[in-house]
Order: C-alpha cells, then sequence, then structure tokens
C-alpha cells in the first residue's frame, strides 16, 4: 500500500486500498438491491431507505442523484468525473448544494449502479447524502488556508465521515441529521442551524477541544442550536457524540416526521434535562472503546496532501499593482477573495451565479474548466461551499489576475460574493416533488435586476435566501432577505422575512407581512434596497440597518410603493 | 422465514407466552408485563422477554441474571430504536444471553443487527436465508466500533470485520 506523501491529494483524504474495497463492495450491495427491487423481492416502501441512503431520490420528473463532497473538498480529477457523469448520464449539468454536495437531476435508476461505481473509481460516492442518518459532514470553505483560522477542521470532519459511514446504529434514526464542524471563531458553517455544529479550537495540550451546540435548525420550525457543552477533549469527541445521537435514537419523535428532528427533542425536554440524558449515556460508556486516540488522529491528518506554499517575494506586490490597473480585477478581488494564512496566497471565490442564472447551477464544460483551473492555479484542490460557490483555496497572488482572466472568458467571473446577486435558492418547483412554487425564477429576476457590480457593491453585504416551501431547503429564515414560496388557492405566492443570519450573529428571519404574488416579489424587494440605501448610515450593512430600525421602517417599502 | 442465528437456521426451542394462558414449564419468552410472573417459575427455567421499542433496557437491569434472552422489536423496518436497545444491553448491562430481532427488520440491516449485538433473527420476511447471508457477507469492513469489538486495522478507526 503506497503512503507516498507525494501523490496525496491537497486538502482530503487519500483513500487507499482498503477505503477502496469498502467502496466496492458498497456498489455491489447497491447493485444487489436495485436487482431485487426489479425483481420485486423489495417493495418501493422497503428499497426507498436503502436508495436514499446512496443518495438517489424520487423528484418531481426524474430520479435526483446526490454525490457526497465530503466537507466540500474534492480533486480536479474527481470533477473531471462529475462532468462525465453530466454529459453521460444527465443533461450536461450538475447543482451544488447547500450542504456543499453535488446533485444530479436527471437520472434513471437503472443507470445509477453504473454512475456509483464511476464515482468509486474516483474514490467518489453518494453514501448517506439522504435518508433518515448521518449525513455529510459539512465545514469552513476556507479551512487550512483562512487567516482567522484557529484548526483546521477538516481532519476532524474526516475523522466524523468515516465514524458515521454505515453506522450500525444510527442508520435508521428517527430523521435526518446533520454536523457542521468550524475550526474559525468566525462562523461560516451555520453551526447553530446543524442539529450539531462544533466549533473547535487548540485546547492547552494543543490537540483541539469542541464547543459543541446541538438542537438547531431550519425546516418548518426553525430553532438556533444550544450550547450543549464547552471544551470537549478530542478523545472523547467519538463518545460523546455517541451519546447524543443515541439519545435522540432513543427518544426522538418517530410519529410525525415534521417533529422527529432533535431540535423538537431538545426544545421538548429542554436543554438541561436533554443535557442530561446525554451525560448519563456518557457517562455510562466503555470511554476505552470509543476513545479518540490522538495516534488515530494523526493517522487521518497524515493522510491528507499539504499544500507546498511557495511564492515568490513580490507576490503581494504584483497583485497590488494588478489590481490598480485594472478596476475590473480589482472589484472582484475585493468581492470574490479571502484572505490567506500565507502573506503570498489568497483564496479565490468562483462565483456559480452568473447575472440572471440558476444558483449553483454548473455546466459539464464548466466543470471541466474548474477542474483545469485547480490544476494550474490550486494544487488540483476545489472546494464547494454551502453558498453554492465554488473556492480555490491556494491561489499565489501574483497569479490571481491570470486566474480571473480565465475565469472571465469562460464567464465565471461575476463579482458578486456575499452580495444581492449571491442568492441561496432551492431546486422549487422546477424539480422538487415537495414545493409549492418556483424559487428558481425569482432568484433569476433578483440576480438581474441587480446585475450592475457597481449597485452591488454599493448596496454591501446582503443574503437572500429563497426557499420554495417550509421544509425550507433554500434555509430562508437565515437570510437578511428570506424569500418564502406559498401556495394561496393554487396561485404562486412569496411571503417575505427580514433580519435572518446563519453567521456569529445568527438569528431568525421574521415574516413582514402579508405573502405577495410573483410579480409584485421583486418589486417589493427592490423597494426594501432602496428604503435601506436612504436610512442607512455609513458604512452600515441592510442587516445592521434593519436591526437598528426594525421592521417597521421596511414594512412600508414592501406594501405601500409610491 | 424461520430462525436465524449467527447466519444459520435453527430450530427455535423457545416458546411464545400466550395471553390468558399459564406459563409453560420449559424456555418460554414472556412480555414484559409477565416478567414477574416468569421470574416466580423454578429459578433453571429458561425464561426470556420480549420488550417494545419504546422500553428503556434499564427497567431490566434487576431481572437480567435470570434471563437468557430479551426480544428486542421493529415494528417497522424504520424504526431504528431497537439497535440502540441491544447495545445498551450488551456496554451497559452486560447481558451475555442471546438478544433476538423481531418485527420486520430487513436483511439489510442484518450486519448492523449484529454489530449492535443481535444474535438471532425471527421475522415473517419471505427471503430465502441466503439473502440474509449475503447482506452479512457483503461488506467486510467497519469504521467505528462496535459490541463486537473488531479489531482496527493500521489506519485511523477502520477495523475488519472477519469474514
Amino acid at each position: 500500500m503506497s503512503t507516498d506523501t507525494a501523490t496525496l491529494p491537497v486538502g482530503r483524504y487519500a483513500y487507499d486500498e482498503v477505503d477502496r474495497t469498502f467502496l466496492s463492495q458498497r456498489v455491489a450491495q447497491f447493485r444487489e438491491q436495485v436487482g431485487r427491487r426489479v425483481a420485486g423481492e423489495l417493495t418501493e416502501d422497503e428499497f426507498k431507505p436503502l436508495r436514499l441512503m446512496n443518495g438517489l431520490y424520487l423528484q418531481l420528473h426524474a430520479y435526483m442523484l446526490r454525490v457526497a463532497v465530503p466537507y466540500g473538498m474534492m480533486g480536479s480529477d474527481q470533477m473531471r468525473e462529475l462532468a462525465h457523469i453530466a454529459r453521460t448520464y444527465d443533461r450536461d449539468y450538475g447543482h451544488f448544494t447547500t450542504r456543499q454536495n453535488i446533485q444530479f437531476n436527471w437520472i434513471r435508476l437503472e443507470d445509477t449502479p453504473d454512475i456509483l461505481e464511476r464515482l468509486a473509481g474516483v474514490n467518489m460516492h453518494a453514501i448517506q447524502t439522504s435518508g433518515n442518518c448521518i449525513r455529510n459532514v459539512t465545514c469552513d470553505e476556507f479551512a487550512g488556508a483562512a487567516a482567522d483560522e484557529l484548526l483546521d477542521p477538516r481532519i476532524h470532519a474526516e475523522i466524523l465521515r468515516q465514524w458515521s459511514t454505515l453506522h450500525p446504529e444510527f442508520s435508521f434514526l428517527p430523521r435526518k441529521f446533520k454536523i457542521a464542524i468550524s475550526g474559525s471563531p468566525h462562523d461560516r458553517v451555520a453551526a447553530r442551524f446543524h442539529d450539531i455544529g462544533l466549533v473547535a479550537h487548540p485546547g492547552p495540550d494543543g490537540r483541539a477541544v469542541f464547543d459543541v451546540f446541538v438542537g438547531g435548525g431550519l425546516g418548518r420550525t426553525p430553532i438556533i442550536g444550544v450550547k450543549l457543552r464547552d471544551n470537549l477533549p478530542e478523545e472523547d469527541l467519538l463518545a460523546y457524540l455517541e451519546a447524543v445521537v443515541r439519545v435522540y435514537n432513543a427518544y426522538g419523535r418517530r410519529d410525525n416526521m415534521y417533529k422527529a428532528r432533535i431540535k423538537i427533542l431538545v426544545q421538548a425536554l429542554g436543554v438541561d434535562q436533554f443535557r442530561e440524558k446525554v451525560d448519563a449515556e456518557f457517562a455510562q460508556m466503555n470511554r476505552a472503546d470509543y476513545r479518540l486516540d490522538p495516534a488515530i488522529v494523526e493517522g487521518i491528518r497524515a493522510r491528507f496532501g499539504i499544500p507546498a506554499l511557495d511564492a515568490p517575494a513580490n507576490a503581494a506586490d504584483r497583485l497590488d499593482s494588478d489590481r490598480k490597473a485594472d478596476a475590473r480585477f480589482d472589484r472582484w478581488v475585493r468581492t470574490n477573495t479571502h484572505a490567506h494564512r500565507h502573506e503570498g496566497f489568497i483564496s479565490a471565490v468562483v462565483s456559480i451565479k452568473p447575472d440572471g442564472g440558476i444558483p449553483g447551477d454548473v455546466t459539464a464544460d464548466q466543470m471541466d474548466l474548474i477542474a483545469a483551473l485547480a490544476d494550474d492555479f490550486s494544487f488540483g484542490e476545489i472546494r464547494v461551499t454551502h453558498m453554492q460557490n465554488v473556492v480555490l483555496g491556494h491561489v499565489r497572488k501574483d497569479q490571481l489576475r491570470d486566474l480571473w482572466l480565465r475565469l472571465e472568458g469562460a464567464g465565471l467571473g461575476t463579482p458578486n460574493i456575499g452580495l444581492v446577486g449571491d442568492i441561496i435558492a432551492c431546486p422549487g418547483l422546477d424539480y422538487c416533488a415537495l414545493a409549492n412554487a418556483r424559487s428558481i425564477p425569482i432568484a433569476q429576476k433578483l440576480s438581474a435586476r441587480f446585475a450592475n457590480p457597481e449597485l452591488q457593491e454599493n448596496i454591501g453585504t446582503l443574503r437572500i435566501n429563497i426557499s420554495g416551501c417550509i421544509n425550507a431547503c433554500g434555509h430562508h429564515h437565515a437570510g437578511h432577505i428570506g424569500i418564502l414560496g406559498v401556495d394561496k388557492r393554487g396561485e404562486e405566492f412569496f411571503q417575505l422575512t427580514l433580519g435572518g443570519s446563519a453567521e456569529n450573529d445568527v438569528a431568525i428571519g421574521q415574516i413582514i407581512g402579508p405573502a405577495l404574488p410573483e410579480d409584485e416579489t421583486v418589486d417589493a424587494i427592490a423597494r426594501l434596497i432602496d428604503t435601506y440605501l436612504v436610512l442607512r448610515n455609513e458604512g452600515e450593512a441592510f442587516i445592521d440597518t434593519y436591526r437598528r430600525l426594525g421592521a417597521a421602517s421596511f414594512k412600508d417599502a414592501v406594501y405601500a410603493p409610491a | 422465514m424461520p430462525l436465524l442465528e449467527n447466519g444459520h437456521v435453527t430450530e427455535d426451542r423457545w416458546a411464545q407466552a400466550i395471553a390468558g394462558e399459564a406459563l409453560p414449564a420449559g424456555a418460554v419468552i414472556v412480555p414484559l408485563d409477565r416478567l414477574e410472573e416468569g421470574l416466580a417459575r423454578p429459578k433453571d427455567a429458561l425464561l426470556g422477554v420480549a420488550i417494545g421499542p419504546d422500553v428503556d433496557v434499564a427497567v431490566l437491569r434487576p431481572a437480567l441474571p435470570r434471563l437468557a434472552l430479551v426480544a428486542v422489536n421493529f415494528p417497522t423496518f424504520r424504526d431504528g430504536r431497537a439497535f440502540t436497545q441491544a447495545r445498551a444491553l450488551r456496554e451497559h448491562l452486560s447481558f451475555t444471553g442471546e438478544i433476538r430481532a423481531t418485527g420486520t427488520p430487513l436483511p439489510d440491516q442484518y450486519e448492523f443487527l449484529l454489530r449492535c449485538g443481535v444474535t438471532s433473527v425471527q421475522t415473517d420476511r419471505a427471503e430465502d436465508v441466503a439473502v440474509w447471508q449475503q447482506a452479512h457477507d457483503i461488506i467486510s469492513i467497519a469504521y467505528q466500533p462496535s459490541v463486537l469489538h473488531e479489531r482496527a486495522q493500521g489506519l485511523g478507526l477502520r477495523r475488519f470485520l472477519g469474514k
């Protein structure tokens, strides 16, 4: 078995023969399950949880396959395989999701085992991207690169990925279970909107410790997660999570799927009683059996490739002069980059939100281009963000303009990260069997309306989230402006919420008033933004103006057009 | 389907308590609300208890030394509470007797059942035993500890399931 570190993929765990054997067994297992379904030995009811645990949904028009991108990290070789799958088995495109995965919307059931086999060829899979089990563990898109990071959370994200894979006790939970992990004091993972949110930082001995949040979530009942535990030692990470999930598995509601998430249990018991149960379980456990030995952590860390961060001494100066020479490039650097821990490097965000486009949709050709750019500029490493964009984590500052030029040439240079155009939207009624309304057209109209980059930058930081139904896959409660599709006597209406946030200033957006018809919604949001521009203090972001003045100042703008 | 024990078909030596009738003399599985009645039989008469998925297995603690079998139930295969019950019986109560899965677990859950401490399965499902055996054989690697204490192999969390 090769452990040649020179060949390890940067930023993610390198599979070896054992991991590959596991994946091929898993594909064979699914092939056999599909066979039994086709032969009628399994009913659709029985087959459903098995296909869901392999990422296969039945949508409005076709099967949808959601491929796991563990903690959002993939390599250029993997991206090229996804492009091939998009061309061969789908309609030439894929869709990045808010949980850092990618999904294909036009898949045939009988092709799925072959697709999974192709994915396994590049060490990818669709395990537990759906179903009532522990889902893909999400992570900071700037992990291992961010200047403000205390600890690279991807090592522990990988440990949790492995631990939760085909977990014997936790594969038939009351409902899905989502874990996010951050290693930065700036929450970029929405830790308090997850079933479990982990915020990692170095402990006194240098080993990681974790603050544990539990019971957050959006969906029909948006709830901000509560702190369950401070400074959980690394060696107890698995034991403690076992205890939390075990309490949930035993006591979570199973009579009503809309009340089955852990957040409902935590609310019903109260956090103190929930914590008592977890502590009692934790105290009973044989901690030696579940101990996460530092040697295990270091063994897994050693399977991660490390980028060789060598930049010329004048790299930063070169970037400065490139910016001064080109105002459009300068704007893109302002909006679409993030500070790197190395002075010669920077992280670049590729917006998958072109003006008037569909948030998160990426064509096969764009996938190939992103793969090529990752090879040329960022050690072959690609990150999918929970905002449905792509990050190239380690770009040399003196090469940033070359990267931007190639992005521009391919229509991927939209300078709108964190701005009005950086909209999160669920697939909505165009694809989804649950939706009440189409999210995508609203997103496209808003994006086209505010396409002017100067206007966007002037408006500043603004998070718009659109969900096509109360299941809230577009996280509308967490948007500074949230848009929720509702059905009113067979017509699509949209309800606005204001003031939500998934970051350090976490908050749940509040409904501002009655829902609006589709053709009035975009105008109402434009008036809302105009009002903010009038009312804001200098340098004040929309969310801060809203918090300072309250909903009343904005309500007239929405409902009383001038 | 016949009783499946460690992957093999075996004859069921246990009788089920019948509602409204006195308990038979031999090995018998009683529902939880007749446990006292079962315990009142001679100490050498084999006793098992059947519990629903909502039972905290800690209530069995005083009776456990007298119990040779605990039957856990899957009212539907989607209800995974019995996995936690089985594991708690093994890990917290150190129960070494038979844990029997009843109800309607799927063959595709067989490996999960075994790794949570279940030793026998009694279901009404029609599959051939070979399907269960295949479900047991198909995956040989796991990534987390289980009550079977598979030995960790080499790197990280991985262990081979010894097949």
